[in-house]
């Protein structure tokens, strides 16, 4: 079938009150930055929905693509035809027949929105069915529970034909509510969390601890390949900072309190971030944490390390459970690379046995007896190297080499 | 010279050797060592990989890098066969595959697969109802080539693949492409296709270096053992230039290849014209151009040694070939063309001329009255160097 216009539903931003233009606003330009290479399309908006003319070009790559824009609830490809009876009555039977798996049963749903139409949605209801049926011998009617649903949409530019509906991501278009930072390792966690924090319309830039040379180099390569992934989903560019944590992890290393390394690293990395947000305009910090997982996301060690920040700590997964969080990897596209076995400076120096419980006064006389700490940290965060990864760019391995090469 | 072989091996391509000789320079680097020069190298791997997946719509790690079309056929084939033989002890191909996809059946034979060749037309095609009413529930396997390099037949590969999908959709469908890449579109996803064959120097890439495409889900038991270099299914150091010149070759090949099937179409239709004309001579394969590929013309003459013929085209400049160049060398009559139910003289006598992107219809007109002169030359003599065959 070719259809020649999507039709786009908005997801939560419905609920926005007068906020709301400013929503549809920002998902428009989403939308046109994200299907920029398909240079034919053009936009059109309508009151609480969007229109894209396909001029040409083919649906299927444009509806994966939609697919993952946050912000949009569903989408349908549709036939636009004017408001004449006669050509609503063909389209509708064109797009019956040229379905893949012929229908046994249909309805009929037609919406009158451009009331000046001469007939009401009751009438045309009937009209295209009658029109449908006897063109299509093997087709019934059922109003209960059709397999194919016709839907007819009058509107005043045009009357909209179509029977998909596509699901999309939903959420709030991105970066509609505000900027945060987010903790990603290169695990199967934090990617997932930036996804769902991104889904909720919050801006996001990444910050990645590594210890080179604890770490690899290519430890660091697949965290940038992570974000890459994550750029394919923000629809912009996607910046990620690079922290270069081997001389504080070190230091914390010989401070001799093994148990609770894993505490003290984490707080070094929220004091780090902290500086790094209010350096980005970043008001909160998201992370990959899911209660009880490990050591360090008990309640009791959550409590000593949020501490060390006053910014709002946003941890999407903390009551999923690591089966769901991998299926929501697996889906987003995350999972494969995060489990590729590069070490990150998380398991670098891990203990026996961290503490589940940390004490936060001896946590606390411990980073006091580094005299150097501060210093180590603002290093680190001077030394911080920014990384702008955009979605269409290559991936990591892609701009290797002369370009001649290949 | 005029050089009519492309089918056995095509002159690379000016920027594949500058591409070639540059790797080779600077990233002499082994590409599994952890230090950053080996990394490097393994990144050029890496950025060839996603340039197939790119040119194939299939993604980048879906795609194993060997030493050769025969490798490629070789690691599909025995590692389906020997993963999988719990599943079922029955393979599948045709009568008319490359050695290098033959031989292995016929090897696995030997070690106790149930093995059935499907037969082809007199036209060198296979049927698709014949392969369905072949299939058992024991059919682990489904080979076949894309298009034969003997005749240049277009086997009806999507059709094969939609019926196995929806039909036998536990059974894996390997597809040599090595002869149709390049020339006529592949489509993996839509075809149903789970296991692809190519060779570089084909499309005018560097000897050395084949292409085998292992969709996603599917294990293959390793040919090669001694390291996890491509994910596992073959051990050794990869060619790092070879790899990188061979992914531009594809690249320059594929993204031309409407260009080229149009242009060597026409060149196609000359030749046979031209061959039609000369009664001692006997075009084999389909009348029908959509079932041959546009670069193969592949001819008889009956009751005449091929070497004959190719020595004599030789003495005018023209490179000519005898059957594919791995098997030229014995004088068996063509398996290929005995499965087509070609009598013995013919079946002895096959003549092949494959296109290249530097020939013209004016080439095409020389080798017309090179072949008319050959036959002249050789009339008078046709019983006296008769094929032993023939005598038999």
């Amino acid at each position: 079938m070719n259809y020649d216009k999507i039709l786009i539903r908005y997801g939560d931003l419905i609920m926005k009150g007068r906020n709301r233009s400013q929503f549809e606003k920002r998902l428009l330009q989403q939308l046109k930055r994200s299907l920029r290479p398909f240079e034919a399309l053009t936009y059109f908006k309508t009151y609480g929905r969007l229109t894209i003319s396909l001029n040409g070009e083919s649906y299927e790559p444009i509806a994966a693509r939609i697919k993952d824009i946050f912000g949009i609830a569903s989408f349908s490809p549709v036939l636009s035809v004017e408001n004449d009876l006669e050509k609503i009555r063909e389209a509708s039977l064109m797009l019956m027949k040229s379905l893949d798996t012929p229908p046994k049963t249909f309805k009929v749903t037609a919406k009158r929105g451009w009331k000046a139409y001469p007939h009401s949605s009751q009438e045309m209801n009937h009209l295209v069915g009658s029109y449908v049926l006897p063109a299509m011998p093997e087709l019934k009617v059922d109003v209960r529970n059709p397999e194919v649903e016709l839907r007819v949409d009058v509107q005043e530019e045009a009357t909209y034909i179509f029977v998909k509906v596509e699901m999309a991501a939903g959420g709030f278009p991105f970066g509609s509510n505000g900027k945060a930072l987010l903790l990603l390792s290169g695990g199967i966690d934090s990617p997932v969390a930036g996804w769902m924090a991104m889904r909720k319309g919050l801006e996001l830039e990444a910050v990645h601890f590594h210890s080179y040379p604890f770490t690899s180099e290519k430890a660091k390569e697949k965290v940038i390949d992570l974000a890459r992934r994550l750029s394919y989903y923000a629809g912009a560019p996607f910046k990620l900072h690079l922290v270069p944590f081997t001389e504080v992890q070190t230091r914390l290393a010989a401070a001799k309190q093994d148990n609770l390394i894993i505490t003290l690293m984490r707080r070094a990395m929220l004091r780090i971030t902290e500086e790094l947000a209010a350096k980005n305009g970043a008001h909160g910090i998201v992370t990959g944490e899911s209660l009880g997982q490990v050591a360090s996301q008990t309640l009791g060690s959550m409590n000593v390390i949020g501490r060390a920040t006053d910014l709002p700590l946003i941890k999407p997964l903390i009551m999923m459970d690591k089966q769901e969080i991998i299926n929501e990897a697996v889906r987003i596209g995350t999972f494969e690379t995060s489990i590729l076995p590069y070490e990150d400076c998380c398991t670098l120096f891990l203990p026996k046995s961290p503490s589940t419980n940390p004490n936060l006064r001896v946590v606390e006389y411990t980073e006091a007896s580094i005299k150097e700490l501060d210093q180590l940290i603002a290093e680190a965060v001077e030394g911080t190297e920014i990384m702008t990864l955009t979605p269409d760019a290559p991936a990591q391995s892609e701009d290797a080499g002369e370009d001649r090469w290949f | 010279m005029l050089y009519f072989d492309h089918c056995a091996s095509t002159p690379p391509y000016p920027e594949v050797i500058d591409t070639l000789a540059e790797v080779m320079k600077v990233h002499y680097a082994n590409p599994s060592s952890i230090h950053r020069a080996g990394a490097e190298a393994d990144k050029l791997i890496g950025r060839s990989r996603a340039l197939l997946g790119e040119l194939f719509a299939v993604k980048p790690e879906e795609w194993v890098f060997t030493s050769g079309g025969t490798e490629s056929n070789n690691t599909a084939i025995k590692g389906i066969a020997k993963q999988y033989r719990t599943r079922g002890n029955h393979l599948i191909t045709t009568q008319i595959e490359h050695a290098s996809v033959y031989d292995t059946f016929r090897q696995l034979e030997r070690e106790g697969f149930k093995v059935t060749y499907l037969p082809v037309s007199q036209t060198g095609h296979v049927d698709v109802e014949q392969l369905r009413q072949a299939m058992t529930d024991e059919t682990i396997l489904v080979s076949v080539m894309h298009v034969n390099n003997e005749t240049g037949a277009v086997q009806p590969i999507e059709a094969i693949g939609r019926m196995l999908k929806s039909s036998y959709p536990r059974t894996i469908f390997h597809v040599d492409a090595v002869q149709s890449i390049g020339k006529l579109p592949v489509v993996l996803k839509n075809w149903g296709i789970d296991l692809l064959s190519g060779s570089a120097h084909k499309v005018r890439g560097p000897k050395g270096v084949g292409i085998l495409y292992v969709r996603e889900g599917i294990q293959l038991y390793p040919l090669l053992t001694g390291g996890a270099q491509e994910r596992g299914f073959r051990a050794g150091t990869q060619n790092v230039p070879g790899i990188v010149a061979s992914a531009k070759a594809f690249r320059l090949s594929i993204q031309s290849a409407q260009e080229r099937k149009e242009r060597m179409e026409k060149l196609r239709g000359q030749l046979v014209e031209i061959v039609n004309a000369i009664p001692e001579l006997r075009m084999n394969g389909s009348e029908d151009p959509q079932e041959m590929a546009p670069h193969i013309v592949h001819f008889s003459y009956p009751g005449m040694k091929p070497e004959v013929i190719v020595h004599l085209l030789e003495e005018q400049q023209i490179i000519a070939s005898t059957k594919s160049a791995c098997s030229s060398k014995d004088s068996k009559p063509s398996r290929v063309l005995l499965a087509m139910g070609a009598a013995l003289p013919q079946a002895s006598g096959g003549i092949r001329i494959s296109f290249g992107d530097e020939h013209t219809e004016r080439d095409v007109e020389t080798l017309g009255e090179a072949l008319r002169q050959m036959v002249d030359k050789l009339k008078p003599l046709e019983r006296g160097i008769t094929t032993t065959h023939e005598l038999r």
